[in-house]
């Protein structure tokens, strides 16, 4: 009896914890939980830093600039799996930033004329039929995942210009140099700005969507046509949308790593519009982010590691750079009652 | 600038852009319909080559995502085989993909990674949409939360994933993965992956609740404070059921970004494409083991890879791209239910 009894003390605690919480109670506990994020994401910009230090101790900042042969380095540092020398970590990291900011502003230029054209095709000009059919599809090519772009790239893409656009004068006049195999800044670029394109239309449709129609109907009423009204008017009082949906997209662009990875060729080489426009677009190049996908295989190598590590530093140093950015950018709209 | 377009000024309905015009059949014929705007036809140059710009671009981009699906579905139909989804890869004698096997471990591992992810994004999310704006006090440390999961969503997956790889390395967390002889910690392990797809899906989630939150008028909430409710009862007895479906739109939107990432798989769930156990506890083994999911094993089997299979690349691309399609199509679902209307970047590109 006295067991039966025991139990039944239990339950009644069982069926106290069942009651609602007291207000404090559940204000602690999602506040703890909610600073959980905090914590999670302080550790994650630490554990990067900790990681890359040695890198950074090694080579100081001269580690931003140039003139070393980033291939033999990389390769120095793949070989010494135990216990590396200092001279081991020597790494001059700027052909991989200047290839990383190459592609990443050549899309983002390209996407925001694109982003700009085709927000005002679906907010001020498209039938509303049109626009119900093209935002789905806008938003569905934002959603393709990068490896289904990459494997697009590298099958469909990289060999038709391999085959059809680079002819044997451009392959000749760099020969001994790079090989042109079609995978390069073009397909590259090309890639990521359709990957990134439908972020800034996203952003620029709700601010075009956001400004209060009387504006235009102003404009209109004074004798511009419905398109004159839109740049005169609503196109400049979203410039500060159209800035920050370019850093957004910017910071995306700069992060992406799998499908640069497989269109990009792959080689430590910087793209060199010297040897001509056309045949600079060919070259093949590697950024920052792809960098650590193609030597993930061989981060147990302590000076690898540390460099890896650095690459990723310094992609979450520009990302939260870009973001924060983005957001001053954006102040001056919270005027209009935009969201975004 | 009007000097040389005198068109009458042309009358039409103020129309704010929704992501679901409301009144669809309004902007048809009709005494304000378009029969009298002026016509491009008598427009500046500059402003026609504008127009004609505009349209091509909008129509650029439907036929590139159109060409994606189609040309995608063209080789799924051509290569995918009901025996590719039901049988495990094989390596060929050559090392390679091509010979026999399919992608059934991927797609395990695929909807593995999604529910570990899901299971620990949605609490988080929940509880930290529910505090910043019900509760919100102290205000810096609910301003310093806010901007931690921005800065999540901002960050490269890449990053995310190397992150993944520090953390998980720990001798403290040598449980989750498995030590290999000389006491190195591998890292490596669906519960690894599945904790930093977490972060993935965490913003998009986080970011539905919270504005559906904030969309819930003020009087449901002080009905049930007169009704003598406290807050936590009005939260989970209000609130949250209201929310139901931007929670759904969220998880919707979270679980696309789960099974599109491929940078995570690629650094924190090995390199085997069939799923490998560790210990004998089953389940727990699983949850150790290292495997693929089908992102990387269309890069494995992509000339990028080391596979060789681009047909089974193709055939796995589809089933995935049939999986974005199907989310999209149920945001869009989830979408209609909500009272709000939403643009594009409510419905989640950004």
């Amino acid at each position: 009896m006295a067991s039966a009894a025991a139990v039944v003390k239990q339950l009644g605690r069982l069926e106290r914890l069942k009651q609602p919480w007291p207000d404090r109670r559940a204000e602690r506990s999602l506040g703890a939980a909610s600073c959980l994020i905090g914590v999670g994401v302080i550790a994650m910009i630490v554990f990067v830093a900790i990681s890359a230090w040695p890198t950074f101790q090694h080579n100081g900042l001269a580690w931003l600039g140039g003139g070393g042969d980033l291939e033999a380095e990389i390769n120095k540092m793949v070989a010494a799996t135990t216990n590396p020398s200092a001279s081991v970590y020597h790494l001059r990291a700027w052909p991989l930033i200047y290839d990383t900011l190459l592609s990443t502003a050549a899309a983002v230029v390209l996407g925001i004329v694109i982003a700009v054209l085709s927000s005002i095709f679906i907010v001020e000009l498209a039938p509303a039929r049109v626009s119900r059919t093209v935002i789905p599809m806008v938003r569905l090519l934002a959603s393709v995942p990068s490896v289904i772009y990459g494997l697009i790239g590298i099958l469909v893409l990289v060999p038709f210009v391999g085959n059809h656009l680079i002819n044997t004068r451009e392959r000749e006049s760099v020969q001994g140099v790079v090989q042109l195999t079609g995978a390069g800044l073009l397909v590259t670029v090309a890639i990521l700005t359709i990957m990134i394109t439908p972020i800034m239309v996203a952003l620029v449709c709700d601010a075009l969507a956001s400004v209060p129609p009387s504006w235009k109907e102003g404009a209109v009423a004074l004798g511009l046509n419905p398109l004159r009204a839109v740049r005169a008017v609503t196109l400049r009082a979203i410039r500060p949308a159209i800035v920050a949906a370019a850093v957004l997209a910017a910071a995306r662009a700069l992060g992406e790593a799998v499908m640069i990875q497989m269109v990009s060729g792959g080689k430590f080489f910087t793209p060199n519009l010297d040897h001509g426009i056309l045949t600079g677009l060919f070259e093949p190049l590697r950024t920052l982010a792809s960098t650590i996908i193609d030597y993930h295989d061989a981060i147990n190598a302590p000076a690898l590691k540390a460099t890896l590590y650095s690459f990723a530093l310094l992609l979450l140093f520009a990302a939260f750079t870009l973001s924060v950015a983005g957001y001053l950018v954006k102040l001056p709209l919270r005027k209009y009652q935009t969201r975004g | 600038m009007s000097a040389s377009s005198p068109a009458p000024p042309p009358q039409r309905t103020p129309r704010m852009w929704t992501w679901r015009d409301p009144q669809p059949g309004r902007l048809k014929g009709g005494s304000s319909g378009r029969g009298r705007r002026s016509s491009p036809l008598s427009w500046r140059i500059g402003d026609m080559l504008v127009l004609a710009l505009a349209w091509t671009a909008g129509i650029f981009l439907c036929a590139i995502s159109a060409a994606i699906v189609i040309y995608m579905g063209y080789r799924g139909i051509q290569y995918l085989r009901p025996g590719l989804i039901f049988s495990r890869p094989q390596l060929s004698s050559t090392g390679t993909q091509a010979g026999p096997g399919g992608f059934l471990d991927p797609l395990i591992g695929t909807i593995v990674l999604t529910v570990i992810g899901i299971a620990i994004a949605l609490p988080l999310a929940l509880c930290s949409a529910v505090w910043i704006t019900e509760y919100g006090r102290p205000s810096w440390l609910a301003r310093v939360v806010e901007s931690s999961i921005e800065i999540v969503a901002g960050t490269p997956d890449i990053v995310i994933a190397i992150f993944g790889l520090a953390i998980f390395q720990l001798q403290l967390l040598a449980p989750f993965s498995f030590t290999a002889e000389g006491g190195g910690v591998f890292g490596r392990s669906f519960i690894a992956a599945g904790a930093m797809m977490s972060l993935l899906a965490l913003p998009p989630l986080y970011v539905a609740t919270r504005d559906g939150l904030q969309a819930v008028p003020g009087h449901l909430r002080e009905a049930a404070f007169a009704l003598g409710k406290t807050r936590i009862t009005t939260i989970r007895r209000v609130l949250v059921p209201s929310v139901r479906s931007n929670i759904a739109t969220g998880t919707t939107l979270g679980i696309s970004r789960i099974i599109g990432s491929t940078a995570i798989v690629l650094i924190l769930l090995g390199s085997t494409l069939r799923i490998e156990t560790q210990g004998s506890f089953p389940g727990v083994s699983l949850l150790r083991g290292t495997g693929s999911s089908l992102t990387s094993y269309i890069y494995e089997n992509s000339p990028a890879g080391e596979g060789g299979a681009p047909q089974k690349a193709y055939a796995a691309a589809f089933v995935l791209l049939i999986f974005v399609l199907a989310l999209n199509l149920l945001v869009d679902r989830f979408g209609r239910a909500q009272t709000r209307s939403m643009g594009l970047t409510a419905a989640g590109v950004v």
